[in-house]
């Protein structure tokens, strides 16, 4: 089985690399009103339980991929 | 049993891609210490340890987040035993950077707003004069301490901030107009709860000798020597 985690920053968390790009769209003609700059996190996993592995990559997110005080995560299981 | 006036043991971890263990050792051992530099991997602290100081540089490459891999070092379970059994503990930059990650000081250290690389001197108010790292300082004073770092825009929650604000865990503060980074509240360095471990984004190890700009740090690290000393003359047990 495979996880796909994406990490966000939080709502409301000032992302200065997110404005660095808005800026250079903005400069390339693009007419962006924001953007934000995250992580994907590919995971392959050991095991076929859905349930149990969402669970498994949670806390992974909690212990380490994600830092909760400025960070947000979705996790995207793909089952073979 | 450690006699007062021998010089006490600092232990400096040695992450990979740590750059200033040797500068913190040195300014150590100007300032009195004998200081040791223990490599991550190691399990255990050297025996009698008075201090530890986990130096700047980009650890592990600052991978995923600066500071979140290097917390898995077998040393740092040896550190959280010993900053738990009260010894005092010195995160400088990425040293910061570590502890916040490894849940050892409040916050969370983010790019620069200005997403620029500053390296300059920057002047600190010392907030609060205590041991066991800002004993040699007086409340208030102003101190210039060079800071290197594209990471050091420290972030707590509004609640976190007024929280250590009313504790005195805001130890350092940069003045007003001096902020390289735009950390929440100008915090430049913070202690933990029981207050024996403190992170700072400005390098004091750079700044123990005023033929090099500033003789500043010295004043924190020497307030660190002199609570490793005060350690050692304990009695064991």
């Amino acid at each position: 089985m495979k996880a796909t985690v994406l990490v966000r920053p939080k709502v409301g968390i000032l992302d200065p690399q997110g404005d660095a790009v808005r800026e250079s769209l903005r400069h390339l003609g693009f007419a962006v009103g924001d953007a934000r700059i995250g992580r994907v996190v590919e995971l392959e996993l050991d095991g076929g339980d859905p349930a149990q592995a969402r669970a498994e990559v949670e806390r992974m997110c909690e212990q380490l991929l994600a830092n909760p005080l400025i960070e947000s995560y979705e996790i995207e299981l793909i089952e073979p | 049993m450690t006699e007062r006036g021998s010089r006490p043991s600092v232990a400096v971890v040695v992450f990979p891609g740590s750059n200033d263990d040797g500068d913190a050792a040195w300014a150590l051992r100007a300032l009195g210490a004998d200081a040791l530099l223990v490599w991550h991997g190691d399990g255990e602290l050297p025996e009698g340890t008075g201090a530890v100081v986990l130096p700047g540089g980009f650890s592990y490459g600052d991978y995923l987040r600066c500071g979140a891999i290097a917390r898995f070092s077998p040393v740092m379970r040896a550190v959280e035993g010993f900053a738990a059994a009260g010894g005092p503990v010195l995160g400088i930059c990425n040293g910061f950077q570590i502890l916040c990650e490894a849940g050892l000081l409040p916050g969370v250290l983010r790019a620069n707003a200005s997403l620029s690389f500053v390296c300059r001197d920057v002047a600190v108010r010392v907030e609060q004069s205590r041991p066991p790292f800002t004993s040699r300082a007086e409340p208030g004073q102003r101190l210039v301490i060079p800071v290197k770092h594209g990471e050091g825009c420290w972030y707590g929650p509004s609640e976190l901030v007024d929280e250590l604000d009313s504790a005195g865990r805001i130890v350092l503060r940069y003045e007003p107009g001096e902020n390289p980074n735009g950390a929440a509240a100008d915090v430049a360095g913070v202690l933990n709860e029981q207050g024996n471990v403190m992170g700072l984004m400005p390098h004091p190890e750079h700044a123990v000798d005023p033929m090099l700009g500033s003789g500043d740090g010295a004043l924190i690290l020497a307030s660190l020597v002199d609570a490793a000393r005060d350690r050692m003359s304990m009695p064991v047990g």
